[in-house]
């Protein structure tokens, strides 16, 4: 029986010395004491963004392409139409077909886009129309996709600023069918105004071609106006243009013009191999870019095509700047713009990392000073420290011996707790803290019940032996019921927390099982080794 | 030491005592709802802009309320946060975010309003505030000017790098450790070993020290807002049902529902002291209010364990006497356990910080009104169900 208890003692003291070891253990060699916890982004610092992807802009972006690619292929099988756009909600119209032709163009439309669409033909005055809408089930997989290429978008974003343990996570807030929200929390983050807009830049580059007849204007200079566009070109722009936004530099002042340019880029982003923030000719902050071979291809071939034109570096849907071709030009080119060396090294940093898929909505924007999560944790230490004192207090005077033994069972709860959220890795928030401080308040809740329970069987005339054995006998399943009611509504917790919240949760929880472990076992051992083989007079209780 | 040894008090025939003051309690929050206009939440549930501002002296939330468009038709709530003499002010702005305005807008604005009324001169300035910038711009300035004249020491760039790298990052870390966020002047880092004259007479060519320092921003967009709503009433309201199952399951149904009944009661008092005082509901207050679900529960079990117990070992008392004696026998266990609860939870309610404030209040309240809920509530309506059979059936009813 004695010997026995020694190996029950000796596997409790293995498990405490195993759960302080990682607790304080360094998480890599190198890394200093204590780092296996880390502290959450309200004791810490830094920023909490809640981004929605507007996922409807790459689900708008494909609906145009798919609309140019049939009015291209149409053109091409020389299939009159008259109208090929992107239509209301999420589908192609195709209109004006002439009935002759109709079986041709049914068949060309269903064998090319069947799994991507559902086509549905009707017929008014004289002509044939087709509409073709996307399937559910490719909106939603193109919404998913999307989603997480962003999230890599800004994955690489931030890994190339260099914050340290980033947290990106793809949430359903909103509760629509598919998760399009990212959560970024990014802890100790210096400048959090930059680091946002890093991360919210779509960085859509494409080097377009001005419209030729458009383009004589010296420096690449453009229209003052929207309308004078227009006016240039007989009153429409043709189909395959656009208007763009053009911010051009007259000698010191700088002033908004337009420009006419291709809708078809001849490299975008994804054509890069790398950029670099460099300077221009005058000296002034610019981004050099170098292209893949198949890039350097593409565009070896239409520089050397079209020598002579201008060419607009389209950033965003606005030209940023406008150059005349000279040269053929092989494998590399500048980005010229009004920046900065801080902007000039961030767009490079954005180019190199690559475009995102749709934009982004900011839909929390979290910042927490440094000083603040320093002022959250003084107050946390300090009521922990109160709180634990006050608890020890009240239990060693109530309880004398026992309420001792009770105190021992607190501390190896709490380094139960603590070895646990170290071995998994785990973020301390403030609220976690607070879960801490109520785990204090209510481990002792099971030591006390006992005690109160040894204490009538005492009365009732029992041995201090047998008081003690009824005693945690009988409360056993009192404590059980009581852990799973609080793990239930902590559960729940968990389930509906965001960041914070749900580190209150989980210190509540692993707090809570530890203690159905120290209270329960770890205390009756205590009280065990306590009465040792002497035969006992009183029980300090 | 032991204060309860066997107390016998009836604590049924009282019951009329505890509804009546349960109701008077309930009917006080309730007047408290009405007059307040309901709830007030916090952004979290509304959608809006909260900014922790820092000052050096003792911040004038009059000047503060004039230069923040007092007209508008939702003004800007200023209050003093945590400790008075950390002269911190919380300000919260419950705008609706307009279309196609970004969602900073409002804080941004907000922050241009106050630099113009607290520190006009430095409006147009180029000088950096040095309050509230980071370490990054302070290392470039210090990097780009030399001020120690680490190159004519034949340093190379590396060692320049990291030694103004590591100086910008200390006098940052005093300005927020020491300091809680603000200097009052640049010459306060003197103090900061390694911080030369010449580094300072540098520091002052580009910094100054602004009268106050953002400690922290939180924006919340409507829907966001409304999303967090709708989850923290399923929460509770699952939590209330994984109750209602937990306990019917391993009592009698009854037993829940008497258990359930008193969390309500817990609830609606503590919800209705939130609204007497118009202490801000946010979504730590929830977390507070749904742990306070489970510890509530704790307390009634606890009670009817022992009830259950109670019912094999005196099967010839009547129902209502074993009830007493279950409250009774656990009473000291009642009150004990409560007590180091309810310290633990006050030490974070006086100590905890103002982040914590409403967290704390809801669970300092909620364990005083769980405790008496458990002994006041839950067993009268379990005594009042058996009766009621009883006096249907004529017969013996009360069992588990």
């Amino acid at each position: 029986m004695q010997k026995n208890l020694r190996w029950k003692l000796i596997m409790i003291l293995v498990l405490m010395v195993v759960c302080i070891y990682y607790f304080i253990s360094p998480k890599e060699k190198g890394a200093p004491f204590l780092s296996r916890l880390s502290l959450g982004l309200d004791l810490k610092g830094g920023i909490h963004l809640v981004l929605r992807v507007v996922t409807d802009d790459a689900l708008n972006q494909e609906l145009r392409q798919d609309s140019d690619r049939i009015a291209q292929e149409l053109r091409s099988k020389n299939i009159p139409y008259a109208v090929s756009q992107k239509g209301n909600g999420y589908s192609v119209e195709l209109t004006g077909i002439d009935p002759s032709r109709e079986s041709e163009a049914r068949t060309y439309l269903e064998t090319t886009y069947n799994r991507k669409y559902s086509v549905r033909s009707s017929f008014a005055e004289g002509k044939t129309n087709f509409s073709l809408t996307l399937t559910p089930s490719y909106i939603r997989d193109t919404r998913e996709s999307t989603v997480r290429q962003a999230l890599e978008t800004i994955r690489r974003r931030v890994d190339a600023l260099g914050v340290s343990e980033p947290s990106l996570q793809i949430s359903g807030i909103g509760g629509g069918d598919v998760q399009d929200r990212i959560i970024v929390e990014l802890p100790g983050v210096d400048d959090p105004d930059r680091v946002k807009g890093l991360i919210e830049n779509t960085a859509q580059l494409e080097l377009r071609l001005v419209k030729k007849e458009n383009g004589s204007l010296p420096g690449g200079g453009g229209f003052p106006s929207i309308e004078a566009a227009l006016q240039a070109n007989g009153g429409s722009i043709p189909d395959d243009y656009s208007v763009l936004p053009y911010r051009e530099d007259r000698g010191d002042q700088s002033q908004l013009g337009y420009l006419v340019v291709s809708k078809i880029p001849v490299i975008t982003g994804k054509d890069l191999k790398t950029a670099r923030s460099g300077t221009d000719r005058n000296g002034n902050p610019a981004v050099n870019f170098f292209l893949t071979s198949d890039g350097a291809n593409l565009f070896s071939r239409a520089t050397e095509q079209h020598i002579g034109e201008i060419l607009a570096i389209v950033l965003d849907n606005a030209v940023s700047s406008a150059p005349i071709i000279r040269s053929r030009i092989e494998s590399e080119g500048i980005i010229e713009g009004h920046f900065t060396l801080q902007q000039s090294e961030d767009l490079a940093l954005l180019l190199r990392s690559g475009a995102l898929p749709a934009s982004l909505q900011i839909e929390q924007d979290q910042r927490v000073g440094a000083s603040l999560g320093n002022d959250s944790i003084r107050s946390g230490v300090m009521a922990s420290i109160i709180g634990f004192g006050l608890v020890v207090l009240i239990m060693v005077v109530y309880y004398k011996h026992s309420g001792l033994n009770a105190i021992w069972c607190l501390m190896g709860n709490l380094i139960v707790l603590l070895g646990f959220m170290g071995a998994v890795g785990g973020t301390l928030t403030l609220p976690g803290i607070a879960g801490v401080i109520l785990t204090i308040g209510m481990a002792v809740d099971s030591n006390i019940l006992i005690f109160e329970r040894i204490r009538e069987e005492l009365r009732s005339g029992k041995t201090i032996r047998a008081a003690i054995d009824t005693g945690f006998g009988k409360v056993f399943w009192t404590i059980l019921d009581t852990h799973v009611t609080t793990l239930v509504s902590a559960l729940f917790l968990f389930q509906f927390g965001t960041g914070p919240v749900k580190g209150f949760a989980v210190t509540l929880t692993v707090g809570l099982l530890a203690n159905m472990f120290t209270a329960v076992y770890v205390s009756h051992r205590l009280f065990e080794m306590m009465l040792g083989n002497r035969r006992v007079e009183a029980l300090s209780i | 030491m032991e204060l309860f040894k066997q107390i016998s008090i009836d604590w049924l025939s009282k019951k009329w005592w505890f509804f009546g003051f349960s109701w008077l309690l309930i009917v006080l929050g309730g007047i408290g709802y009405i007059t307040n206009h309901g709830l007030s939440y916090g952004i979290d549930f509304t959608g809006g802009t909260v900014v922790y501002l820092k000052f050096k002296q003792k911040p004038d939330l009059d000047l503060i309320r004039k230069s923040l468009k007092p007209e508008s038709t939702s003004p800007p709530l200023i209050q003093g946060y945590g400790n008075p003499s950390d002269n911190t002010v919380q300000v919260r702005l419950q705008t609706v975010i307009e279309a196609g305005k970004g969602i900073n807008s409002g804080r941004t604005e907000l922050i241009a309003l106050l630099l113009k009324a607290f520190d006009p001169e430095h409006v147009a300035s180029t000088q950096i505030d040095f309050n509230n910038t980071g370490a990054d711009a302070v290392y470039k300035d210090l990097l780009s000017s030399d001020p120690d004249g680490l190159r004519n020491q034949n340093k190379t760039t590396g060692e320049m790098d990291s030694f103004y790298r590591n100086l910008a990052q200390s006098m940052i870390n005093y300005r927020d450790k020491t300091g809680g966020g603000i200097v009052g002047s640049l010459d306060e880092f003197r103090s900061v070993p390694g911080v030369s004259n010449s580094v300072i007479s540098r520091l002052k060519q580009n910094f100054y020290a602004g009268p106050f320092a953002i400690k922290g921003t939180d924006t919340i967009g409507a829907v966001v807002g409304s999303d967090l709503r709708r989850r923290a009433e399923l929460a509770v309201g699952l939590s209330f049902l994984g109750m209602l199952v937990y306990v019917g399951f391993r009592f009698k149904p009854i037993y829940g529902v008497a258990a359930v009944v008193a969390l309500f009661h817990d609830l609606a008092i503590t919800i209705g002291l939130f609204a007497l005082t118009r202490m801000e509901v946010s979504l730590t207050v929830i977390a507070a209010l749904l742990t306070l679900v489970g510890y509530s529960m704790n307390d009634t079990i606890v009670v009817f364990d022992r009830v259950r117990e109670n019912l094999r070992l005196l099967r010839k008392e009547s129902l209502l006497r074993i009830l007493n004696v279950s409250i009774n026998q656990t009473f000291a266990r009642t009150i004990m356990s409560s007590l180091t609860t309810f310290i633990s939870v006050l030490s974070l309610f006086v100590f905890g910080g103002a982040v914590l404030h409403g967290f704390s209040f809801a669970l300092v309240v909620g364990i005083l009104i769980g405790t008496y809920s458990s002994i006041a509530i839950a067993s009268p309506i379990v005594e009042w169900w058996y009766r009621s059979i009883e006096q249907k059936s004529k017969g013996k009813a009360a069992q588990f």
